[in-house]
C-alpha cells in the first residue's frame, strides 16, 4: 500500500518527524515500511513564473522569446512550448536549478538534469518552464496538465511562490507491508492510528457531518439480502442530482499519490473513500436498477455475467451476486456490471457499502478470473462497523465538494453484528510471556494509544471492533510488546531443564555418506523430487514396472514437474547430462533425497519416503571404481562383512552384462552399474557412465559406530599363491566364496593379483591368480594347518571345473 | 710383538686416512678386526708368547683394537655427514611444482549452511528432527492455526496430491508432530525440504529448504527468544553481528517477529548488498500460539515455548554469495567445486 505522507498527517497533525525517522519507527512498531520515495527529489529553484510578454524568436521558427516574471525579477527564456501564451502563470526552473526528467517522460536520471543559462540560436534564455514530466510526475497524477508543452497552473497560485510546494510535491509517498492480520491497516485511517501510537501524538478522524435533504433513501431504494453468511452487512444510501465533473485538486494528488488515476468526482470519491477507510465502495446509476430493489443472492451455475470492464464472465452457485429485481447488475465485492455502470449522464447513484465472506469472495475472484482492488480488501474479511462510517463519508463528500444532493438515511440491512471482544487485563501474563517488567501504568498507556479500553473497576479490556486480530491475551501482548518496543525486550537464554543436543542415527549415517563420497571426489548435487512422468521411458522401464506407480501432485507447474520420483537416477543423469554438454571433464556427483513409494493408489494415506544415497560419473573410473565408493562407505558405518553382488538385477537401465544388485546379510541394499547406452543416448551423455544407489533405510539396521579392537597378529603369517584357469562363466565372487567356506579358522585374506583373458588361455577359460593368507592368532602355524587348508580350498575350486596351474 | 701391532695400528690408520667410501672403510674393519683379521691372527699366534706375557700382549691387542676401532668409527660418521650434505646439496626440488592431489569432492553449499546451522543448535541443546516432505494438509496448515479459509492454502501457494494430502510448504510442519509425541520439554530444530507453486527464477524455486526450530518449556519468554537467536546469529555470521527484532503476522505464533541481522558484508554500513539497508532479513519467529499448543494437547497455561524458520537457501545464497538460485540445482561440478 502506497500513501502520501501529508496524507496520514491530516489525521496525526502534529507528526513531525524525517522520512527515514518515520521509516524506522513505523517498521519497529509493526507498519512494515518497504521503502519511500521522495516527489520533490531532484526539483530545485522552481518557482511561479507569469508569462508578461510572448515575441518570435529572430532565427528560429520554432521558438519563441518569454519574458517571464519570477515575483524577485522579470527573467527571459526562449522555448519550444506550443501551448503557453502571455498571462499563464508556470512552473519556472531558475539558473544553477535542477528538474527531475526530460520532457518525453522517459527513464529518470538518478542524479536529475542541472539547468543553467544559456543561448539558444543567439538568444539568452535564463532558465526554464517545465513541463509536468520534467517535474517528475505525469498526467495519470496531473490529469490537467497538457499532452506536450508547459504545465500551466490555476490563476490562484502566487508568482514567486516554490512551484513545487504548489504543485503539491513537498511530500513523500511511503510503501507499506501490511500484514494479513492487521485487515484495518489497508487504509489510510488504520496507518495513521497506529502513526499517531507510535509517535505518541494524538490522532484526529476526519469530522463527518452531512446534511441530507428532506426524503428518505427507504423511498428510493428496497434492500433483501438472501445470503447472509456472505453478506452480514449491506449499506446503502442515495445521492440525486448529481454533476458530474472533475474532483478537486487535494483528492487527485493523495489519490495519484496513492497509484489511483483520477477519473471524476463521482469515481474519486468512492476510491478516496476506499483509501481513507479500507471499505471498497460501488455506485449504481439508479436508473438502471429495476424495481428499485437490491437483492442480494448468489448466481445460478451456468450463468454469464459482463462486467464493467466489458468482459463476460461465467459464475457459478458459490459467486454472490448483488441484483435488481429483474437482473444481476454486478459481482459481489469483486466488480459491478457493465449494465448498471455510471455514465456522464447520470442523475442519481446508488451507493453501495457492504461487507462480504472474505474467504467466500477470494475463491469467487479466482473463479471468475477477475482480482480487483476491492475484491482484494474484502477478501481478508471487513470490519461490518467500518462500512457505515464509510458510505456516511462518502456521501459527505458528495455535498462538501457539490457533486451532488444527498438523501437522507441509509438502507441497513444486517444480522447480528460483531461485538467488541472484552478481556480480562492480566500484566502479569504480559510480562511473563514477554520475559519484561514494563509497569502497568506504561501498559495502560499503550492500551489508550491503541484505543483499547481499560475498565478498572471491572478489570477487562475492551477491544475496538476494527481490531480483528485481538482475541486472545496474546494478542494483547504482542500490543504491549510493539508499543514498550521490540528492541527493549531484554535477550536472555532459556534456562530450564537441560536437554542434550542430539543428532539421529539416520542423520550420522547420511553424514558418512557425504564424507566417503567427497573422499573419493563426488561433489554433492541437489535435484527436485518432483519431475515428469516420462521420465520413465527414458529409463526404459517396461510398461508395467512397479516405479511407474507415483504420487501425482494435482496441480504441478507442468508436466515437467508433476510426479514425485520413484527413482533417483533422472535427476542424477540430468546433472550429469548439463556437466557433460558444458564439457566438463571427469563428473563425479552424488546426491542424498527421498523417493516416494505410494502405499496404494489413489493416494490415501502418506507415501513411504526412502532416503537415497546415489552416486554417478563419467570418465576417469569404471564400475569398480563405483564398487569400491561402495565398499568403503559400508565399512565406515561398521558393514563390515563382505557384500554380495549378484548380477541378474534385472534393472533395465543398466548395461544387461555390468550391473548388479548388492546385498548385505541377505538384505537388498542397493544396487551399482553401468548405465545402458540407451539410457545414455536419452540423456544425451557421449560417454560411459556409472552409477550406484544405495537405499539408506534398509542399510540403517545393518550399520553401526560400535568400535571392537581385536588385537594386532603375533605370530606369523603364511602366504600360499594358487594359479588357475577358470571357465568363464565362473565369477571371482564364487571362487572367493569356496576359499572363505573351505580356508577355515586360520585363513586371514584372499586377494585376486591377476587375471588375463586372452591368446596363451584356452577358448572359454580365463587365468586368475589369488594370494591366501593363513595365520593364527595364538601359534605359529604349523605346514600342516596350512596345507590341510589349501587341500580343502583346492578340492573345492577342482569340483567348479577350474583347473590348477602349478 | 709389540712393534708388530704398531705396525698393523700404522698401517691401519693409514688405510683409514686414506678412504674415499664407506665400502672401503668396511673392507679395513674386515681386514683389520674381522675374524680373519690381522689382529684375531695376532691373539691366535699368542700361543707362543710366553705364559706370563700373555695378559699384557692380549691388553696391546685390545689397545690396539679400540683404537682402530675409534678412528674407524669417527671416519664414517664423518664420511656419513659428508656424503648427506651432499645428498641434501643435490637434492634441490621445484617447490612450483603442481601439487599431487587426491581429487576430493565438495559438498552442496546448502549442506555446509546445514551443517553449520546444525552444530550451533546442537551445541545449545537442541535435538534435529526430521518429519514427512509429503504431508497431511492438518500437519502443514490446521494444527498451526491456518484454517480451511485462510489465505495461505490458496492452491497458489501449495503442492496437493489429494484434497488432504500435499507437500508441506514449511517444516513448521514437523513442530506439530514433535508436541504430539508428549515428551516435554522440547528444544528441536527440523530441516527439511518445503514445497510451493512457484516458477523457477533467480530468487524463486519450487523445492527450497528450510530449518524450523522449536522449543517449549515452563516459563520459556519472548527475550529467551531473542537470546537464542541473537546467539545463533553471531555464531553463523561473526560475532560483531548485531540483530534487530521487528514485529510481524504468523498464524502459528503471537507474538511474532522477523529478525534482521547487520550485513556482512558492510557490517551495517550500508552497501549494495544489503540494498544500503545495512540489516539483511533472515528469519521470521514468535512465541508459539496457546491455540497451537492447544491442538497438540500441551497445556498453554503450564507451558510456553518459541518457534522460528530459516530459508536454508536464503542463507547460503547470502553467506557465499550466489547470486542465482537456479544454481543450487542445477549440479553443474563448476559451481559446487567452489565450495
Amino acid at each position: 500500500m502506497n500513501t502520501a505522507l501529508s496524507w496520514i498527517k491530516a489525521y496525526v497533525p502534529d507528526l513531525t518527524c524525517t522520512d527515514q525517522e518515520y521509516m524506522d519507527a513505523m517498521t519497529l512498531s509493526g507498519t512494515k515500511v518497504e521503502g519511500y520515495e521522495k516527489l520533490d527529489k531532484n526539483l530545485e529553484k522552481i518557482v511561479v513564473g507569469q508569462i508578461k510578454k510572448i515575441e518570435k524568436h529572430p532565427d528560429a521558427d520554432k521558438l519563441i522569446v518569454c519574458q517571464v516574471d519570477i515575483g524577485s525579477e522579470v527573467i527571459q527564456i526562449v522555448t519550444g512550448a506550443p501551448n503557453v501564451k502571455e498571462g499563464d502563470k508556470v512552473p519556472v526552473v531558475l539558473d544553477g536549478g535542477k528538474v527531475a526528467g526530460g520532457h518525453d517522460g522517459g527513464p529518470m536520471p538518478e542524479e536529475g538534469i542541472e539547468i543553467k543559462a544559456g543561448k539558444l540560436r543567439g538568444v539568452p534564455s535564463n532558465g526554464m518552464m517545465c513541463s509536468i514530466e520534467e517535474l517528475g510526475s505525469s498526467r495519470d497524477m496531473y490529469p490537467e496538465a497538457p499532452e506536450f508543452g508547459i504545465y500551466i497552473f490555476e490563476d490562484d497560485v502566487e508568482v514567486g511562490a516554490d512551484a513545487v510546494e504548489a504543485l503539491g510535491l513537498r511530500d513523500t509517498v511511503f510503501e507499506y507491508e501490511v500484514t494479513s492480520n492487521r485487515v484495518d491497516c489497508y487504509s489510510v485511517i488504520g496507518i495513521a492510528r497506529e502513526a499517531a501510537a507510535t509517535f505518541r501524538k494524538p490522532f484526529v478522524l476526519p469530522e463527518v457531518t452531512l446534511k441530507g435533504n428532506e426524503e428518505k433513501a427507504e423511498d428510493y431504494i428496497s434492500v433483501e439480502v438472501q445470503d447472509m453468511d456472505l453478506c452480514p452487512r449491506y449499506c446503502a444510501r442515495v445521492c440525486k442530482n448529481i454533476k458530474i465533473g472533475p474532483s478537486p485538486k487535494w483528492m487527485q494528488r493523495r489519490l495519484a499519490a496513492s497509484g489511483i488515476r483520477p477519473i471524476n468526482n463521482l469515481v474519486d470519491i468512492t476510491n478516496y473513500v476506499m483509501e481513507e477507510y479500507g471499505q471498497p465502495m460501488h455506485a449504481y446509476d439508479l436508473s438502471t436498477i429495476a424495481g428499485n430493489k437490491i437483492i442480494v443472492r448468489r448466481a445460478k451455475n451456468g450463468d454469464v455475467f459482463q462486467t464493467l470492464d466489458g468482459q463476460e464472465r461465467k459464475l457459478d452457485s458459490d459467486v454472490l451476486m448483488i441484483c435488481d429485481a429483474e437482473k444481476e447488475v454486478g459481482i459481489a465485492g469483486i466488480m459491478g456490471g457493465e449494465n448498471s455502470k455510471i455514465t456522464d449522464d447520470v442523475t442519481t447513484v446508488l451507493f453501495e457499502a457492504a461487507t462480504f465472506n472474505g474467504a467466500n469472495i477470494r475463491k469467487s475472484a479466482k473463479r471468475v478470473g477477475l482480482r480487483t482492488d476491492a475484491s482484494g480488501k474484502f477478501e481478508k474479511g471487513l470490519d461490518p462497523h467500518n462500512a457505515e462510517a464509510a458510505i456516511n463519508r462518502a456521501c459527505q463528500l458528495i455535498e462538501e465538494l457539490g457533486c451532488g444532493e444527498v438523501v437522507s438515511g441509509m438502507v441497513d440491512v444486517h444480522g447480528e453484528l460483531k461485538e467488541k471482544v472484552v478481556l480480562p487485563y492480566e500484566p502479569a501474563y504480559y510480562n511473563n510471556l514477554l520475559g519484561t517488567a514494563v509497569s502497568e501504568q506504561e501498559m495502560q498507556d499503550i492500551f489508550k494509544r491503541i484505543e483499547v479500553e481499560y475498565d478498572a473497576a471491572a478489570g477487562t479490556l475492551t477491544v475496538p471492533t476494527f481490531r480483528q486480530d485481538i482475541l486472545r491475551q496474546c494478542d494483547i501482548a504482542e500490543e504491549v510488546a510493539r508499543f514498550y518496543g521490540y528492541d527493549k525486550i531484554p535477550t536472555t537464554l532459556p534456562n530450564g531443564e537441560a536437554t542434550t543436543g542430539k543428532l539421529p542415527f539416520k542423520l550420522r549415517i547420511e553424514q558418512k555418506a557425504r564424507d566417503v563420497a567427497e573422499y573419493c571426489g563426488f561433489s554433492q548435487g541437489m535435484c527436485y523430487s518432483f519431475e515428469s512422468p516420462k521420465v520413465f521411458d527414458k529409463l526404459l522401464l517396461p510398461a508395467d514396472d512397479q516405479a511407474r506407480q507415483v504420487v501425482t501432485i494435482a496441480n504441478p507447474l507442468g508436466e515437467d514437474f508433476s510426479i514425485m520420483r520413484t527413482l533417483p537416477l533422472n535427476g542424477m543423469l540430468t546433472s550429469l547430462s548439463t556437466n557433460f554438454n558444458r564439457r566438463n571433464k571427469d563428473v563425479r556427483l552424488y546426491e542424498l533425497g527421498n523417493i516416494y513409494l505410494p502405499k496404494s493408489l489413489p493416494l490415501t494415506e502418506l507415501p513411504e519416503e526412502r532416503m537415497q544415497f546415489t552416486l554417478g560419473m563419467y570418465g576417469e573410473g569404471d564400475f569398480f571404481t563405483m564398487k569400491g565408493v561402495l565398499e568403503e562407505f559400508f565399512e565406515s558405518i561398521g558393514m563390515k562383512k563382505k557384500p554380495v553382488y549378484d548380477p541378474k538385477a534385472g534393472r533395465p537401465y543398466l548395461h544387461p552384462g555390468r550391473q548388479a544388485n548388492v546385498s548385505y546379510a541377505d538384505t537388498l541394499i542397493g544396487y551399482l552399474g553401468e548405465v545402458h547406452p540407451e539410457v545414455c543416448d536419452n540423456y544425451a551423455i557421449k560417454s560411459r557412465v556409472y552409477v550406484a544407489v544405495i537405499d539408506i533405510p534398509a542399510i540403517l539396521p545393518l550399520a553401526t559406530f560400535d568400535r571392537k579392537y581385536e588385537g594386532i597378529a603375533k605370530y606369523p603369517a603364511v602366504l600360499r599363491d594358487i594359479s588357475m584357469v577358470v571357465p568363464k562363466k565362473v565369477m571371482a565372487g564364487e571362487i572367493e566364496a569356496i576359499i572363505a567356506q573351505r580356508g577355515g579358522k586360520i585363513l586371514e585374506e584372499y586377494r585376486l593379483f591377476d587375471i588375463y583373458e586372452g591368446d596363451q588361455i584356452k577358448e572359454g577359460f580365463k587365468s586368475m591368480a589369488y594370494s591366501i593368507t593363513f595365520r593364527a592368532k595364538d601359534k605359529t602355524l604349523e605346514e600342516a594347518d596350512v596345507t590341510s587348508a589349501m587341500k580343502k580350498i583346492l578340492n573345492g575350486l577342482e569340483g567348479m571345473g577350474i583347473e590348477l596351474r602349478s | 710383538m709389540k712393534e708388530k701391532l704398531e705396525q698393523i695400528k700404522a698401517e691401519a690408520l693409514r688405510q683409514i686416512e686414506n678412504s674415499d667410501a664407506l665400502e672401503r672403510l668396511n673392507e679395513i674393519r674386515v681386514n683389520y678386526l674381522g675374524k680373519k683379521g690381522e689382529l684375531t691372527a695376532v691373539l691366535k699366534s699368542m700361543k707362543d708368547v710366553a705364559p706370563e706375557d700373555r695378559p699384557k700382549v692380549g691388553q696391546l691387542v685390545n689397545e690396539t683394537r679400540e683404537e682402530i676401532e675409534k678412528v674407524l668409527e669417527s671416519s664414517v660418521k664423518k664420511m656419513e655427514r659428508a656424503i648427506r650434505e651432499t645428498r641434501l646439496k643435490t637434492e634441490v626440488i621445484d617447490v612450483t611444482l603442481p601439487a599431487k592431489k587426491e581429487r576430493v569432492g565438495h559438498r552442496h553449499p546448502n549442506t555446509i549452511a546445514l551443517e553449520e546451522v546444525e552444530r550451533i543448535f546442537i551445541g545449545m541443546g537442541y535435538e534435529v528432527v526430521e518429519g514427512p516432505d509429503v504431508e497431511k494438509d492438518y500437519y502443514n496448515f490446521e494444527a498451526l492455526n491456518i484454517p480451511a479459509d485462510h489465505p495461505a492454502k490458496d492452491e497458489q501457494d501449495t503442492f496437493y496430491i489429494t484434497g488432504d494430502i500435499l507437500l508441506r510448504t514449511q517444516t513448521s510442519s514437523t513442530q506439530v508432530h514433535e508436541m504430539e509425541k508428549g515428551k516435554l520439554p522440547i528444544r528441536m530444530i527440523a530441516p527439511g525440504r518445503v514445497f510451493r507453486s512457484d516458477e523457477v527464477d533467480a530468487t524463486h524455486s519450487p523445492s527450497f529448504h528450510q530449518i524450523e526450530g522449536l522449543v517449549i518449556d515452563k516459563h520459556i519468554t519472548f527475550a529467551d527468544l531473542k537470546g537464542t537467536l541473537a546467539e545463533f546469529a553471531r555464531e553463523l555470521f561473526g560475532e560483531d553481528t548485531k540483530v534487530k527484532f521487528r514485529p510481524h503476522h504468523f498464524p502459528f505464533t503471537e507474538p511474532s517477529a522477523e529478525m534482521d541481522v547487520t550485513c556482512f558484508k558492510c557490517g551495517g554500513k550500508g552497501c549494495r548488498f544489503c540494498k544500503g539497508e545495512g540489516w539483511i532479513e533472515i528469519l521470521g519467529c514468535g512465541m508459539v500460539h496457546p491455540h497451537v499448543l492447544e491442538m497438540s494437547g500441551i497445556d498453554p497455561e503450564q507451558y510456553t515455548g518459541f518457534a522460528f524458520g530459516v530459508g536454508l537457501e536464503r542463507i547460503a545464497l547470502l553467506k557465499y554469495e550466489i547470486d542465482d538460485m537456479r544454481l543450487l540445482y542445477e549440479n553443474d561440478i563448476r559451481f559446487l567445486k567452489q565450495f
